[in-house]
């Protein structure tokens, strides 16, 4: 029992470093997500049909294919091909960011679609530009809609995170590994890996539920309902 | 001609077509400054699709829409954003943004469509609130309003942009029937201050006391107009007073005015 607690602690600045790296990895794939989820889902409600049809590509294309499959096919294959020198974490962060993009382009769309039609039509009677009716009426009704949606694919994703260890990023998992394989402390460590990760899960969900506090709209959205 | 008798607004053979299905089928009307007219008519006869054709949140398939005398170009989405700025438009289900409270409701638009500063556009709300008679509103969100004031904030944010004309879609229709009241109070106040209005409604009381002209639309065509004075003596055959009549009957006879 000694032995496991002080494999632990001696192996535990070396875990929290991985856990930093992996709150960097999901915090850049989830910013990365974001952008690419407002903009794929403006495009699919109010863009043309070429637009659309492009859009479900990417939209198929990453909800499609394994995460697993795209690390390798992304780090091995395309950047190696194109010769992009580039690290693991920012590859898994990549990637991540463009999976997630897809995935939360569908919680964006489904939360514009979800709001009354006619506040665009109000928006565009008073002289609003298409962009300015987006940007000042839809997307902040749209956004707070999406919060609890998203705090599901911010754990995903951190959960998800744990696969940039085949591509030797040096995550939570990784580093678990890397010292378990020396200590043969496999039960201390991973335990230690999960209680990281459940942290970590913790702290962006209470953030989130705090943010979707914050947001709500009185006598609208976001209250308890009893 | 005189630049008074330019109609403000003048719609010039309109037409509009749904899956194919013809909607308007060259609808003309003009308005002159001042002026007050009403559409009526069964459901489905086009008064809607005409109102948003006006102010093109609906572009008309054939027709034209002028402003003070000039066409606006149907195609350059500026000239409509700028139509828009000067045709407000009152809809039936009200279409307040929920996430912003009934001043902000107003000063989203001067802000962002006028440039306006926060702080005047701010002053401005305030000024259209009270004229509504909802000066202590100010902070409260669409969700915490009743429907008449949630229609009277929505009559604030369009008159915060100083339009020429005002389209009106059945403003009281969703309206539980004790708070019609306050909203046709505000019309009339707007009526009596000269606002140039163009009205679909089903209420009496408005039809036969606002109105200049009564225009009765079906299937897509003004099939009548004329002034109430004409079009709704007892008696008088008219599809207008055929249709009052019923409306009276079925508002048993308490918004009969």
């Amino acid at each position: 029992m000694h032995a496991q607690l002080n494999a632990v602690v001696d192996a535990f600045p070396y875990l929290l470093f991985g856990a930093v790296n992996t709150a960097l990895i999901v915090l850049a794939a989830m910013g990365i997500g974001l952008v690419i989820g407002v903009v794929v889902a403006i495009g699919l409600v109010y863009g043309p049909g070429w637009l659309k049809l492009l859009l479900s590509a990417y939209l198929w294309f990453f909800r499609g294919v394994p995460i697993l499959a795209l690390l390798f096919l992304f780090y091995f294959g395309l950047f190696s091909y194109l010769n992009i020198q580039i690290n693991a974490l920012a590859a898994v962060a990549l990637v991540l960011g463009c999976t997630t993009g897809a995935y939360q382009a569908n919680i964006f769309r489904g939360a514009i679609m979800s709001l009354p039609r006619g506040q665009f039509r109000a928006a565009s009677a008073l002289g609003m530009s298409d962009v300015a009716a987006i940007r000042s009426i839809i997307l902040p009704q749209a956004l707070r809609i999406s919060i609890p949606a998203w705090s599901n694919e911010y754990s995903i994703i951190l959960k998800d995170s744990a696969l940039a260890f085949v591509i030797g990023a040096p995550e939570i998992m990784a580093r678990a590994q890397f010292v378990a394989s020396r200590t043969y402390q496999h039960l201390p460590l991973y335990l230690a890996a999960g209680l990281l990760y459940f942290l970590l899960t913790w702290a962006g969900i209470s953030a989130l539920r705090k943010l979707e506090h914050k947001v709500r709209i009185p006598g609208y959205s976001g209250e308890e309902q009893t | 001609m005189n630049s008074s008798e330019i109609p403000v607004l003048q719609a010039d053979k309109v037409s509009k077509s749904f899956s194919g299905q013809r909607i308007l089928n060259g609808v003309s009307v003009g308005l002159k400054r001042g002026e007050i007219k009403v559409l009526i008519g069964p459901s489905g006869g086009g008064k809607s699709t005409l109102l948003q054709c006006i102010n093109c949140l609906v572009l008309p398939d054939e027709g034209s829409i002028s402003l003070a005398g000039v066409e606006v170009d149907l195609h350059n989405k500026k000239s409509l954003y700028q139509l828009r700025q000067q045709v407000g438009m009152i809809f039936q289900d009200f279409n307040l943004f929920d996430h912003l409270n009934a001043l902000d409701n107003i000063t989203i638009a001067l802000r962002k469509v006028k440039k306006i500063s926060r702080t005047a556009a701010e002053k401005r709300a305030r000024l259209e609130l009270e004229q509504v008679g909802l000066g202590d509103k100010t902070d409260l969100y669409p969700a915490q309003l009743s429907g008449g004031q949630k229609q009277r904030v929505a009559i604030a944010r369009a008159l915060a942009m100083d339009p020429q004309v005002l389209l009106l879609d059945e403003p009281t229709s969703a309206l539980d029937p004790e708070l019609i009241g306050e909203v046709i109070a505000v019309i009339r106040n707007l009526a009596g201050k000269g606002m140039t209005m163009l009205m679909a409604t089903h209420q009496i009381s408005l039809i036969s006391t606002l109105a200049d002209e009564i225009l009765f639309m079906e299937a897509g065509v003004i099939v009548e107009r004329g002034a109430p004075s004409l079009l709704l003596v007892p008696g008088c055959g008219s599809k207008s007073a055929g249709f009052c009549d019923r409306l009276s009957e079925l508002a048993d006879g308490e918004c009969k005015c």
